[in-house]
Order: structure tokens, then sequence, then C-alpha cells
């Protein structure tokens, strides 16, 4: 089932304001919040305007205070607008604020590279103290603003805008915890994100029909990383390819390679947005095909590579180059 | 309204020379500080610390303690002697500052005793100050948040954002300080980016001002106690001080904004606050 994931936040949100008195839901006009909504929240809803530096600041300020803040922006707002209020006054104070962002990666579609975020995550994972996680869809959404209450800190949660497919039912995933999705000694694609993730599902179908065995790594938390369950799946492996809605820069693949290249190093191919603003209309579908962060992609690259490594000698799996 | 007035023997007047003769000690260390900075707003520090402030340096985190930020953190000086004298950690700690070990940086920080948080990239306070306050009133308590601006300072967009924010949220019990020196780093806030009529500006973005001697601590110190002055209206002090008040070879002088003072001129400094103490 479809279902957009700042929905799933909204709706899972409402109902916790009013069994934790604590919590504060602090908006910036994002509109994600109807006249109904707020006032199902009652005075725990805050719209404080278009004013991202003042809605951290005043969220910090609260949350030294005791509280715990929700704040509403888009993840290009959030990220690069306001980051200096995250990293001095939420970040350096480890305050739980939760920062929810929508309109993360591709999200934004035809509004364009203004507020299509391509780079939060490059950027939050580096702020020490931050949690940072891309939920892959409202199952998971939800999971994490309930765990979120019993998190210390900071979090930021990326979220997307339009309905986006259901990932196959699973566990709910939790924070801090790779969620593997499927096992192979072969290869090791990692993910965060709707599209991306249910694409390394697809791609590891079709990997297994050329007699390569992939393990599906759904890493949906970028800051803390869980180091321990990417070293385990990558070890047996000869390749891992990561796939995400962000420039290939310092996001997820860049955390996959700093992680492997100094504890068990092996190859990493980082597939994600190329470092360019998206330079045509299209919604979160069309631009995720246009950029070719897709299943067929996956495959080709793990193919490519290990036929490459096959031809000089780097691996014993000539088996699967057919 | 909580007056929390600790002076015994003391007077507003001979805390703030303390204040000063601290800050030209640290600003004779190996690393100077904002010495002119630090002079202007040390009448509004000494107002609010030793009588204005509901603070108490043996419960530092009290809920009902009243909140002050020092969103011009590079006057961390000027509020280091401050917190000092008033308890919060030893003067004779002071003497660290700015070398290495210490926990006395050159804009203040949480580690540091009576710091509520840290600041010193310009124009974070007054939104703090907004989310201390609004906490307060919906924990239901009578508690005041303080927020001490630079003027140039209020060159930063955020503080305009946090000034709507405040009046629209009709946070009465903020109460904003501006040290209004008229000198930035290079130059006067005059020639750089205009600020007048500054009372006018923000009365425009709906907060109650009054506009006064900074240099006069008790007066100050009425003006602050009063707060609110206009129900419903976050309020905003504009202090008129002189960057570097106090020292004659640096008062009104850009130059005074950071220094570094040579034994030579540490000396001259020493002798010219005896000097102002004496004529006071």
């Amino acid at each position: 089932m479809s279902r957009a994931t700042r929905e799933a936040y909204r709706d899972s949100l409402l109902p916790l304001l009013k069994r934790h008195p604590e919590l504060m839901c602090l908006d910036s006009d994002t509109g994600l919040f109807s006249a109904e909504h707020a006032a199902a929240a009652d005075d725990q809803y805050l719209n404080l305007g278009i004013a991202e530096h003042n809605l951290m600041g005043v969220a910090a300020g609260m949350a030294a205070s005791g509280r715990m803040p929700f704040v509403n922006t888009m993840a290009a707002f959030a990220t690069s607008r306001a980051l200096e209020v995250i990293k001095i006054d939420i970040a350096y104070n480890r305050l739980p604020v939760r920062i929810m962002a929508t309109h993360g990666g591709l999200a934004a579609g035809h509004l364009g590279p203004t507020h299509q975020a391509l780079e939060d995550l490059a950027v939050l994972r580096v702020l020490p103290a931050m949690t940072v996680v891309v939920p892959a869809d409202a199952t998971a959404t939800e999971a994490f603003v309930e765990q979120s209450l019993n998190l210390p800190g900071p979090l930021y949660v990326r979220l997307g805008r339009k309905p986006t497919p259901a990932l196959p039912p699973a566990p709910p995933p939790v924070i801090g915890q790779a969620q593997t999705l499927r096992r192979g000694g072969d290869v090791v694609l990692a993910s965060c994100g709707p599209y991306p993730v249910l694409a390394c599902l697809a791609a590891a179908d079709a990997l297994a029909e050329h007699g390569i065995e992939a393990t599906v790594l759904n890493m949906h938390t970028l800051r803390p990383f869980d180091t321990e369950t990417l070293v385990a799946a990558a070890r047996p492996a000869t390749l891992v390819v990561t796939l995400e809605e962000h420039w290939r820069s310092g996001g997820l693949g860049g955390a996959v390679a700093e992680t492997l290249a100094e504890t068990a190093p092996t190859r990493v191919l980082r597939l994600g947005v190329p470092d360019q603003f998206v330079d045509e209309v299209g919604s979160q579908e069309h631009l995720v095909a246009h950029y070719d962060l897709t299943a067929e992609r996956v495959v080709r690259a793990v193919r490519t590579a290990l036929d490459t490594a096959a031809r000089s000698g780097r691996t014993d799996r000539k088996e699967h180059i057919s | 309204m909580t007056v929390t007035r600790v002076l015994e023997r003391d007077t507003l007047d001979t805390v703030a020379a303390r204040i000063r003769s601290h800050v030209v000690d640290m600003c004779a260390g190996p690393e100077g500080g904002h010495l002119g900075g630090a002079f202007s707003c040390a009448d509004v520090l000494a107002a609010l610390y030793f009588s204005v402030l509901n603070v108490d340096p043996r419960r530092p985190e009290d809920p009902d303690r009243d909140r002050f930020l020092l969103s011009k953190g590079h006057a961390a000086v000027g509020l280091y002697a401050t917190l000092a004298e008033r308890g919060f950690f030893p003067v004779a700690e002071l003497a660290g500052y700015g070398r290495p070990g210490s926990r006395l940086m050159g804009h203040p920080v949480r580690a540091v005793p009576g710091v509520e948080m840290p600041t010193g990239s310009l124009g974070h306070g007054l939104a703090l100050g907004c989310g201390f306050a609004l906490a307060a009133r919906y924990a239901g308590r009578t508690s005041r948040s303080f927020v001490l601006l630079g003027d140039g300072e209020l060159q930063e967009g955020s503080v305009w954002e946090a000034a709507i924010a405040a009046a629209s949220l009709r946070l009465d019990r903020l109460v904003a300080v501006v040290d209004r020196n008229g000198l930035q780093l290079t130059g006067s806030t005059e020639s750089i980016s205009p600020m007048e009529p500054l009372a006018d500006r923000w009365r425009s973005f709906g907060w109650a001002v009054r506009d006064v001697d900074g240099h006069d601590p008790d007066r100050l110190a009425d003006h602050l106690d009063a707060a609110p002055w206009e129900p419903g209206k976050p309020s905003v002090l504009i202090a008129r001080t002189v960057k570097g008040q106090g020292l004659p070879f640096l008062a009104g002088r850009s130059a005074s904004h950071y220094v570094t003072l040579s034994p030579r001129n540490h000396a001259r400094a020493v002798r010219a606050l005896r000097d102002m103490e004496v004529a006071g």
C-alpha cells in the first residue's frame, strides 16, 4: 500500500501528543497540519511562521526547558538554511529536538532544486550527537516516531512528500539497527529510503536469476551507523553497492565506503544522484528513473563489476559470469 | 516578582567595577579578549545578576530560575567575571581564561557553571529566549527570560525572525537588552548598516521599548525589574552605552573590540579603573 511518510508521521504524532504533555509540534507553515489537525493537537501545536532559524532556536530553547519539540520543515530548509542552529543550539547541547524534514531526496519533484534535498544526509551525519534516519515507508515512520520518545539527543527524520510504496512485511525497523531484508554471500546491496530499498530488493531477485546471491540491507540509520551489521554482511562479499536518493558524495555511500575502508576493505560502488542540480521537471518517480536509481542499474553495476573483476583475476566467482 | 538583590555592603557600581577589573586582567592574558563589548555591558550584567535575575548559584538547575542568554557571546569575559563574582565558580578560575586546558573559552560554553547555552555565533539568542519563555509559559512558571544582544548583532536577520515570533506569541516574560554601544568590529554601526531609529524599529515589531542610559546600573535594574512594561508584549531595553567605557585610552573606539593588553597597557587600565572608582 502506498502512503506518504510525512502523513504517517503526522498521524502517529497526534495521538502521542495527547498522551505525552511534554511533546510539542512546532510548524513553519508547511501545511502538513490542517486546521483540524492543529485543533486536535490543541495548544501543543504552534505554527511559528516561515522562519526556519527561529523555528529551530525556539525548539532548542523549549527542549532545554524539558520539552520535546517535533519541528516541521522541508529537508532543504532544515539542513541548509537552519544548519547552524541545528549544529550549535541543538546538536552541541544534545537537546531532544525531532527535526521532521519533508520533501527529502527527490521527493520535491517538479518543485525543483530549491526544494530538493540531496545533501541532507551528508551534512547531518557529520554532526556529533545527531541521530539521522530515513524511514523507507509509513510503517517505519510510525516506528521511528514512537521510538524517538525514548531517544536522548536530537533526531533528524527524512520524510517524503507524496505516497510511496510500502516495503514487503517485516518486523518494524529499530533506530540504529540496519535491517537485513535478504541474505546472500556474493554481494551486499545497501540502501535507504522508499525507492532505493525497493530497487535493491528487486535487484536481488534479478541477480539471483544470474546465480548471484545478494544481502539486502536497509540502512535507515545514517548516524549512529550500524557498522557491525554492515561489516558482517560485507566480509564474505566481493562487492558492496549503495543506492540512495542523495548526491553521490557524503550520504549513505560515503558512510559505507568510510566504514569498510577502515574495517573490511571491500569494493564499494556508490549509486546516487550525480553531483549536479536536477535539470528537468518530473515527479519523484520520474526523477528516480531519470537518474537511473533503479533495480536494473544495480543489476548492471553488479554484473559489470563482477565481470571486470573476474577478467582481471581479482575474484574466484567466475561462475557468476554468464 | 522575585527580586534577588544580593548586595550587602556593595553597590551595583562597585560590582560593575570589579567585573571590569577582572576583564582587564583576562585581556592581559595570552589570548586577549573582547574587552570593549564586555565593558559596554558590564553595568547591565551587574544589574541583572546582582539585582534582577532570580538565580541561585547553589541551585543552577532550579526549573523556576530566570534564564539569561548572552547572545553577544563574544562578551564572554564580561559574563565569566559576572558569574564568578556572583558565586557560580571561584573568582580564581578567571586567571585560567584563554589558557590551555581551561573551560573558559573565548565564547561561553555550557561547561561553565551558570551558562545556559553556548553563544557566540550572532543572532541565536533571541530565538532561544523565545523558546525558554514559551516553555515557562507552558509549564505555568512566572520566571522570566533575558537576552542581551549586541547592536551590531541586530544586522543578523534571525534576530528579527525571533522579534516577530516573540510579539506574535505575546511573550511578555521575555526581555531583550540591546547593548547600544554604536560600534562593531570595523567601525560604527551607523556607517556600516544603520540601526536608527532603533526604538521605533522595535516598537513597530510589537515590542515595548525603553531607551535608557546603559551605564547607570541602579536605573537599569529598576527598568528590568519592572518588565513586562506592557501586558502581552515582550520588552526591549535599549541601553545606550560606550564601548570600552571606563578606559580613556580605549573608550568609544573600535580598537577596543578585541584587545590583548600589554603589561604596560594593563597597568594603565588598572590605574584608569582605580581613578574611575575614586571619581565615582
